[in-house]
This record gives structure tokens, sequence and C-alpha cells, in this order.
């Protein structure tokens, strides 16, 4: 049964968000994008907090948005925003932000308490009920913010980059949080995920949409869409390679004419559009000139374009270069790029091996 | 205080450079009562005497004697009563004696056509009236308080100003029915005010006295400025803005 | 001793002389001070009267600077619209208004012949003029201003987040203003309320052009001070001292710990 139903268009100068989704009741949607692909007012316009210029929203039957006549106002939408900053009113304890929707709604002081300690038990941070928001360190207080947005329960919970805020140690433990409260499966509630991490959407959407620019360009299940994009965009946020092309028997014909050899997926018919996909961590990065040895059969000439350290790699992308070079990420150690001397402008021969390339099938333009 | 006057007494303190370099200058520290008055007499007496520059310092006659006894460079003191004259002259710091060449008698002024129909001193005692006085630390207010001894009313102002300036505004905006002023200040309001003069001011009469100060800068010109406002042109202008003979 | 990093050299000589400026004068008052006589001044009944009628009234003042002030300032904060960048600057007016004119000003306004005045004489028979309440509304509008401008700038530095993250966990806009706003200001408020007291306290120039000057009724001790300089200068200038004192008091008591706030 479809909880959340939201079909908008918002603008903002130049910019114009235009989406269509539904999310069913006990699921979660992920909506995945870069910065500035309109993430955040599409979690603006969901909370009531933005006014989309048309379009409607409705939830569990009601409605919430119909541009430009019915607007819902944020406090009577029930809803639940958890935001990238937990935000916890620092003139209130623990106990006392997590009891401040109950309370909002209505609750008794001491029911509103009662709830409120049930849900610090359930994200594990009872033991911090009497503390204020000063005293707690980021970890903790996302906790207390998780257990704030769902004591109220909301029929809709909103999560705006939960974890971009953590650092690396705090992040994998309120997602694992996350996880759970939210793989209890509350049957009625509906849960809308915003995100530019693929990481988050696989742990904890059932769906997920990715945004570019305004528009969906790709929806579907979680795993099958981060696992193979068809969509550049989604290749992108996904930390994937993504050269399109043609099928072919064993790989894909670029538009530059050249040959990806791959692992075509099953449903990959000869001749139509297709993807092929590969790690950074499969390209291997060989100086300029000398023909790699052994089995790698894609290689191409390209440039050094950027250098970013990314975890405890170093992520290379190229620029320029021949053929289907242009864009291509590889991870190398800061060893490797020491001894080859890499720095923007540098020329090198980018080799993946086939067996580390997948061919899926793209949608026709 | 008005014109450039500010601007320049502050330059006093510092240089004495104020229209120019070369000119001679009398310094004149005047009761603000005499405003009128002694901006005639400053006309007058630059007009007589070329290249000499009058500078008129205009405020509440105490408060230009802490002003002398703190060391303001002061030629000349206009003051609008005997005792903070006194004050000045114990302090040493006059060239001869005081002279007095005025004098003002308290009136009652009230709003044009005097529509609550006051006619006397004792008709101020109504309490329904809204009244403003000096208060008893000026001079105007020393006077009041003089005449109620003398006539044994006792009045209840609403107000008591801090000087006579004050007590006329009020009176002028209609906020007061009525305000024991001087005759002169009544005849500087012209028609926004009227005067009723009562019989017992006689009792405070305010006499004004003038002297050169013994740090004057120029001593001659100082008393030349003093001799013009005791003499027959001095005297004129002060009958015509409502000041007794001495 | 902490070393002051990051505090140049070169800023040691304007902030010395910044604070001599304000200092200075204050230690000439205290040398100038009769410190034999003083106790017997400042015992004075026109002393005591105006000390407590100076506290009482700022007192007030600063509680309709608060009540009124507080929505103003969010009206001010979170409105858009070129309307109210007008609204604001007229705020700030009574803080350019040389208070003389302000108290000309409210004379035109709640006088007997002003519009306001008038009616209020004519209905309800109250006249404001020369009554302790116009004293209290000459110290509001030059106050008013303080707590405004504080509040405004604190209100549009800390941004809406909060509120927005209450409405959505269902607070009504009353509960929002109420429950977060107004916690979150509560330093601010502090820090305005105290700025509004001392300015109320050192009133003078709309105080005695609006509500006059009699003992007992309007004569703060502002007033007290203009009034007493006219005759005996030792009785001014501790009763200045009064003031200094009271102000002092408040400025130094009060204000770090509304600055630290709930904090």
């Amino acid at each position: 049964m479809t909880s959340l139903h939201a079909d908008l268009t918002a603008r903002r100068g130049e910019f114009a968000l235009d989406v269509r989704f539904d999310v069913p009741a006990g699921s979660v949607l992920a909506v995945l994008g870069p910065n500035g692909s309109g993430k955040s007012t599409l979690l603006g316009c969901l909370a009531g907090l933005h006014l989309p210029d048309r379009g409607t929203i409705t939830l569990r039957g009601r409605t919430l948005t119909s541009a430009p006549r019915v607007h819902v106002p944020p406090h009577a939408r029930s809803v639940g925003l958890l935001a990238q900053d937990a935000l916890l009113f620092p003139h209130l304890s623990v106990l006392d932000n997590v009891a401040f929707s109950p309370r909002a709604r209505g609750a008794s002081k001491a029911a509103a308490r009662e709830v409120a300690l049930r849900w610090l038990t359930e994200v594990d941070a009872v033991g911090l009920a009497g503390r204020r928001p000063g005293q707690l360190s980021g970890g903790q207080a996302q906790r207390v913010a998780v257990a704030r947005a769902l004591a109220g329960d909301p029929a809709l919970l909103l999560l705006d980059e939960p974890l971009a805020a953590l650092d690396v140690d705090a992040a994998p433990a309120v997602r694992g949080l996350l996880r759970r409260v939210l793989g209890a499966r509350e049957p009625e509630r509906a849960t809308v995920l915003v995100t530019h991490d693929p990481l988050d959407a696989l742990a904890l959407a059932d769906h997920v949409v990715v945004l570019a620019r305004g528009r969906v360009v790709e929806r579907g299940p979680t795993r099958q869409v981060l696992g193979a994009p068809r969509n550049p965009f989604t290749a992108r946020i996904a930390g994937l390679n993504l050269v399109p092309g043609t099928a072919t028997a064993d790989g894909l014909r670029t538009r530059g004419g050249g040959h990806v050899s791959g692992l075509p997926a099953p449903d990959v018919v000869p001749g139509e559009p297709a993807v092929a996909v590969f790690a950074p961590g499969a390209v291997a990065v060989h100086p300029a000139g000398a023909p790699p040895k052994g089995s790698p059969r894609n290689t191409v000439g390209a440039v050094v374009g950027g250098l970013e350290p990314h975890g405890a790699v170093v992520r290379l992308r190229a620029v320029d270069g021949e053929d289907w070079a242009e864009g291509v990420t590889a991870d190398l150690t800061p060893s490797a790029v020491a001894e080859l001397g890499l720095e923007p402008g540098t020329p090198v021969r980018l080799a993946v091996k086939a067996t580390a390339v997948a061919i899926h099938p793209a949608p026709s333009q | 205080m008005r014109r450039p006057l500010a601007a320049c007494l502050a330059a006093v303190l510092l240089t004495t450079a104020c229209g120019g370099g070369g000119e001679r200058t009398v310094t004149v520290f005047a009761a603000s009562s005499l405003t009128g008055v002694f901006g005639a007499l400053e006309q007058r007496f630059e007009a007589d005497h070329p290249g000499v520059d009058v500078r008129l310092n205009l405020a509440g006659s105490t408060r230009l004697a802490q002003q002398i006894r703190e060391g303001a460079p002061a030629d000349v003191f206009a003051s609008a009563n005997a005792a903070t004259m006194a004050d000045v002259a114990d302090a040493g710091l006059v060239d001869g004696e005081p002279a007095t060449f005025a004098t003002n008698e308290l009136t009652i002024a009230v709003a044009p056509g005097n529509p609550r129909g006051i006619s006397s001193f004792a008709d101020l005692a109504d309490r329904g009236l809204t009244l403003v006085t000096c208060a008893p630390q000026v001079p105007c207010g020393a006077a009041t308080r003089e005449v109620e001894r003398a006539t044994g009313v006792d009045l209840r102002p609403d107000s008591e100003e801090p000087n006579v300036r004050a007590v006329l505004t009020k009176v002028e905006t209609g906020e007061a029915d009525a305000g024991v002023v001087y005759v002169t200040d009544v005849r500087s309001a012209g028609q926004r005010v009227t005067g009723v003069p009562f019989a017992e001011a006689r009792e405070a009469v305010n006499d004004y006295p003038i002297a050169v100060l013994r740090n004057a800068a120029d001593t001659s010109l100082a008393r030349r400025f003093r001799d013009l406002v005791l003499g027959a042109a001095g005297q004129r202008e002060l009958a015509e803005a409502g000041f007794g003979a001495p | 001793m902490r070393p002051d990093r990051g505090v140049p050299r070169a800023l040691w000589i304007p902030a010395g002389l910044a604070l001599a400026l304000v200092v200075l004068p204050v230690a000439g008052l205290l040398a100038r001070a009769d410190w034999a006589r003083l106790p017997e001044l400042l015992t004075s009944a026109a002393a005591l009267n105006a000390l407590r009628l100076s506290l009482v009234t700022a007192a007030l003042s600063t509680v309709a600077c608060v009540l009124l002030g507080t929505p103003l300032a969010v009206v001010l904060a979170r409105s858009a619209g070129r309307g109210v960048r007008v609204l604001r600057a007229v705020v700030l007016l009574p803080l350019v208004l040389p208070p003389v004119v302000g108290g000309l000003a409210l004379l035109f306004l709640l006088g007997r012949n002003g519009f306001l005045g008038y009616l209020l004489d004519v209905v309800a028979g109250v006249r404001v003029p020369f009554t302790t309440a116009a004293v209290v509304i000459a110290q509001t509008f030059v106050a008013m201003p303080f707590l405004v401008v504080s509040l405004e700038g604190a209100l549009r530095g800390s941004g809406d987040r909060f509120e927005r993250v209450a409405a959505t966990l269902g607070a009504r806009p009353w509960t929002v203003f109420r429950r977060v706003t107004v916690p979150l200001l509560l330093p601010a408020l502090g820090s305005g309320a105290v700025l509004s007291f001392a300015r109320a306290l050192g009133e003078f120039g709309a105080t005695i052009t609006f509500a006059g000057s009699l003992q007992d009724v309007t004569r703060t001790l502002p007033l007290a001070v203009y009034n007493q300089a006219e005759t005996d200068v030792d009785s001014a200038i501790a009763l200045a001292l009064l003031l200094v004192v009271v102000a002092v008091l408040v400025i130094v008591v009060a204000r770090p710990r509304a600055l630290e706030g709930i904090r």
C-alpha cells in the first residue's frame, strides 16, 4: 500500500526540481544525488518547510500539499526530520529533547517522558538522559536525535544526510542503529532518506531514486540500481566507472569506436545500448607507452586530471586521453603514486581486466 | 547656544583661533535670559570696534559661574542673580565691583488669551491647574519660593524645571496651564503665551549684575563692553526686552 | 599568566586610549568627590528618593522593553521584505534622535494637545505628562532599540534551524516560540535587558522634556544630579557617584551572567 505519494515541481531561480515517486508503508526510499541535485528542496517540500510551485503530496491518503491551494503546516504533518546536525535543543536535557515531540503533540509531561525513555533505550542512550546536549559527542547526539525524531511516532520519517557530519568512527555505529530502528519495520511508517553516500542507501533503503539536476535519472531496488548503474550520474555516485556504448558478444563497442571486453549480464542483447561498469580498484595505472603484460585486455592512454585522498587510497581521475579514458577513476596506493611520479598532467596508460568489467543493458536514450 | 558658537567654545579651550588670527576678542558669559539683548549688543559693539570679535557663551547663571570657577576663559560675566555673582566674586575672580545693570520680575505665563482666567499669584494654588515652576536651585525658582513665603501661598507645581526656558516650553506646548517665569521671557515668547503680572512680584526682584573678570585677556576691551551694557544704548535694549532699570 | 595570543601589539595603544577615555572622567569624578560629606549627601531624602525612583522606573521600562521588544525583534528577524527593512531603521530612531527631541515627540503624541494624549484626556481623563508613567514611557522609548538590536542580532545569528526542527516535531508556532525561541534567546535577552536598564537608568533629556522634574514623582537620579549641580556641586557629584555605582553593579554583575546565560 502506498503511504507517501509525491509529485511536484519546485523552482528556485534557474533551478527546477521535478520529481514523482511513491513510498509504500513500512519501506525506506533513498534519494541519491550529488550536491545541488535538489535533494534538500525535495525534503523541504515533504516536511512542509518549502511550498512547491506545482504538485501534490499525500501521506496515508491525506493531502499535505496541493500547490498552491493546500499547504498543511509542518507541525500538523506527522513528519519526523533527522538532519545532518543533530540540532538537539541546547536548553533541554536529553530526556526532554526526546520528550519534546510527544509533549508538543499533547501528551502529559509524565507520559511524554515515558515515551522518551523507551526510545532512548531503543537507541542505547538511556544513560545519557540527564545530560545536556553540549556534553554529548557527535555520535551520541545523533543517536538522541534519532530517538527524538521517532518519539513523535511520525507517519513519515525524513532523514537528511544523517551520517554526513559524523566522523568515521561514529558513523558506522549510527548507521547500524538506523538500520535496526528502520529495520524494525514499523509497518505504517514511510521513510525517505536523502544522501550522497551509496553506502547509506545500500544499508538502509529498499528502493532508490537518483536525482541529477532536479530530475530523477534512475530508480529501482537499491542493490539493483547501485550494483548495475545505467546512468553516469548513478555510477559517479556509486563510485563506479561507467562507459556507455553498444553491446557486443563479449563486451561493448564504445562511441569512440573502441572495444571494452567484459562479462555481459544475462539480459544483455548484442547491438542494443549497454554500459560497461567497473570499480576504480580494478583499474591499474602504468607509465605511458609501456604496453602492459599479462591478461588485461582493456587498455587506454590517459592524462592524470586530479589526485585525491580517498580513505586509505588515492583516487586518480583521468582527463583527455583516448576513447573511453575521460572521467575514469582509479584507486592507487600512495606509494604507487610516488613510484610512478604522478601529478596532474602526467600521461599514463590505464588497464582493466575483462573479468572486472560488468556489461549491463542501458535504457535506450 | 546657537550657530557655530559651541564649536568656537570648544576650539577656545584648545587654542584661541576662531574667526581668524590677529583679531581681538571679548568673551562674554551671560545668563540665557540675556540672549536677545546681548546678541544685539554684540553686533553694536563689533560695529563700533572694528577687528573685535565678541563671543557670547549663554547658559544658566549657575552653570556659567561654575565654568568660570573651573577656569573657563571668560572676560565678562553677566549673571541673572546677585548670589551667583557673589560666588564668583568670593572666589576672587572679579575685577573691581560688580554693577547691577538690570532687574527682572516674575510673571505668570499662561496660554494665549488666558483661557483659565488666572488673575493672581494665589490662583496658582488651584489644584486643578497644571503648574510648572523653576526648581528652587535655580534663580527663578528661588524667586518663586520667595514670593510664596511673602504671600503665604503654597504652590504645588507638577514639575520643577531646571531652567526658565523649560518652564516656558511647557506652557507654550500647552502641557502646563501656567508657569512662573520672568517678564522678559513672556516678552520674548511673543504671541505664544500671555503674561499675567502680579503685584507680589515686587517681593522678589532679581538683580542682574555684570562684572569684568580678573583673568580677562584684554581688560580695557572687557570694560568697554561692560560700559556699553550699563550705558544708554544697553539700557535701551534692555528696557525694550522688558527688563527693569537697576 | 597566559600569553595573549593573536592580539596584535598595535591594538594596545588605541585600546588603551579607549579605556582611558572611559575610565579617566570617572576617576576625575572620584577625585572631586567630597568623601567626608558623602554619607550625609547620599542618605538625604532627595538622594534616596531619586535612587528609588530611578531603580523602579528603570526596572519597569526594562520589563516593558522585554515584553514589547522581544516580539518586535522576532518579527523583524523572521520576516522578509522591503517594509521590514524600513521598520528596522525606524526602530533605531531613538538611538540617533537627541533625547530632548524624543521627549518633544512624546509630548506631541501623548501630551495634552497630542493626538493620543487629547483622546486619553477626553475619553478616560488620563493625563500622561508629569507622571511617573511618563518617566517609564520616556525611558522605554530610548532604551527599546538596545533590546531589539541585541535580540535581532542573536536571532539572525542563530538562524531558524531549531525552530524548523521543532515544527517538524509537531510543535505549533506558539509552542515553538515559547519552548524553543525564547529559551534560546535568553542569553541575548539578558544582555539586551541589562543594556536597556543601563540606558533607562541614565536617561535625562526625554524625561525632563516629557515628564518634567518633581521629587518623588519624576525626578530620577540624572535629573536630581542636574538640579543639584545648580547649587551644590558636591551633592551633584555624590549623586553622580551613586549613579555610577548602580550602573557598574548592573553591568559588572548582571551582564557576564546574562551573556553566559544558561549554557
